[in-house]
């Protein structure tokens, strides 16, 4: 949302020089603990509340997911799963969706728009929607299928963390207002070390793959889930070995140079050549003939 | 001043001009979003939303125009074996050497290969573009899909301005080819020289 100074920046959409990165900040993260969700969904309220967000009334599609989808006006949903996740054991479980802030952000990488989408000193991934151009290269480059264009403004969305709440030293709204405790906000660190305390206590308490979602793939996370079943990440929608698709790294890591190298060699191959084998001159050869 | 021989007619000169404008405006509004160090094209277009409007639009026009050219002139690019003779020979004829190639028709082999080219860009250019075109049909489309296809659509981008830059140095090159994109006619030591059997079937059929 706000392109706030006092939260320095570490990276920024279609920059190739450094970003003001001087001062030193902590790394942040939300840790939710979905073994404490009773699936209430404050948090939703919280976060339109706090950033006056109303998305239309719509239809209710049979299960308590509502609304039923991520949008421009919804950048967190409860979605639930019913999974067996052995064999006549049946699970309820909940998992607040949202963006994940990676560490090594798809989106950020995928978006052609100087400054649109920049990634704080603090870890947070934040669009800044005054400089987005409505392309949809950030949906294209995310790996958890995030990012929502609007039909209104074709605008990019998505959760910001609470940036400005985070910048003046307030936690998320969701966080503020979870009844269970179930979202926790703090430092990386003190969170991941948070998060594998649970799950060791779920592991203590029979869920034997209990574990922290903090995918590897996209350098960690700074929103991280404590898992029942760590092991199937697939039972809840979140990918099991979530990285940036190597389609989308391609196209934006080796293509670039190649194509630029390969427009730059061919202008100057071109020049070279006209100026070692000279203009290939039909008519002056004629009349070269004709007046020998 | 030798003789002229007639090689493009009027619609088809408009019709190459047409490519020609709707492509460095498509190509340049492109280039914008291809990488950082030409995001400043975009001011050509009024800033990036509009560039993002209008790229699609200006892509589409390409097509239909370059469409247009294409069905006039394909089969004139139906590869032969002279081609392919031309094809083994092209270092010669790139060192200013091409007198053994007497069999070279309206197109040379060089040519006919950049057409078709050009005819594959063209096409997954239309098809990939379409695939993520915000906001109407990008959502039709699967997210995996849509990764390929804004892939194959900068891939083809970059190889056909790579073959519109030969295309153009060659015509800078060859003098009096570009007369007969403006004055459609070009001079008949031009034709003996650089396509001699169109120059033969031109000159007994005139």
């Amino acid at each position: 949302m706000a392109n706030l100074q006092s939260l320095d920046v570490a990276a920024r959409s279609a920059t190739t020089t450094p970003s003001p990165s001087v001062r030193q900040v902590p790394q942040v993260a939300k840790l939710i603990d979905e073994s404490k969700c009773i699936g209430c969904k404050a948090c939703q309220v919280a976060c339109m509340n706090w950033n006056d967000l109303r998305d239309e009334v719509g239809q209710n599609i049979g299960v308590y997911d509502n609304p039923a989808d991520l949008s421009p006006s919804s950048w967190t949903v409860m979605r639930f799963f019913e999974v067996e996740p052995q064999a006549g054991n049946l699970e309820w479980l909940i998992r607040k969706d949202g963006c994940m802030h990676c560490e090594d952000p798809g989106c950020l990488k995928a978006c052609p728009s100087p400054g649109a989408i920049v990634q704080y000193g603090n870890g947070i991934v934040d669009f800044h929607q005054d400089a987005c151009i409505g392309c949809g290269n950030c949906v294209t480059g995310c790996p958890f299928n995030i990012p929502r264009i609007s039909k209104k403004d074709s605008k990019a969305y998505k959760c910001s963390l609470c940036s400005d709440r985070v910048s003046v030293g307030l936690e998320p709204a969701c966080v503020k207002t979870c009844p269970t405790g179930a979202i926790g906000f703090g430092t990386k660190e003190d969170m991941v070390a948070y998060g594998n305390k649970r799950a060791a206590e779920l592991k203590d308490r029979g869920f034997q793959n209990a574990g922290l979602y903090n995918p590897e793939g996209v350098g960690g996370t700074h929103v991280m889930y404590v898992l029942k079943h760590a092991d199937k990440p697939e039972l809840e929608g979140l990918p099991l070995n979530a990285s940036i698709s190597p389609v989308v790294s391609l196209w934006k890591g080796g293509l670039k140079p190649l194509a630029l190298l390969g427009m730059g060699a061919a202008v100057l191959g071109g020049l070279l050549h006209y100026l070692k084998v000279g203009p290939n001159d039909a008519d002056a050869e004629a009349k070269e003939r004709e007046a020998s | 001043m030798s003789k002229m021989i007639q090689r493009y007619s009027e619609r088809e000169r408009m019709n190459h001009w047409v490519i020609a404008i709707l492509f460095f405006m498509a190509g340049l509004s492109g280039l914008a979003f291809f990488h950082p160090s030409m995001f400043w094209l975009t001011n050509f277009f009024g800033g990036g939303p509009w560039t993002r409007i209008l790229h699609p639009f200006l892509g589409v026009l390409m097509f239909l125009s370059f469409a247009g050219l294409m069905l006039k002139v394909w089969h004139h690019n139906k590869i032969t074996e002279a081609d392919k003779k031309w094809l083994t020979a092209v270092s010669e004829v790139v060192s200013g050497h091409e007198e053994t190639l007497q069999n070279v028709g309206r197109y040379n082999g060089g040519q006919k290969v950049l057409f078709w080219i050009m005819v594959a860009c063209m096409f997954v250019l239309l098809v990939s573009g379409i695939m993520f075109w915000q906001p109407w049909f990008a959502d039709a489309f699967p997210i995996g899909l849509r990764r390929l296809a804004v892939l194959l659509h900068a891939l083809s981008a970059a190889v056909l301005i790579i073959g519109v830059i030969v295309h153009v140095y060659a015509a800078i090159w060859v003098k009096g080819t570009i007369r007969a994109m403006t004055r459609g006619s070009v001079s008949e030591a031009w034709a003996r020289k650089h396509h001699p059997a169109w120059h033969r079937e031109m000159t007994r059929n005139g």
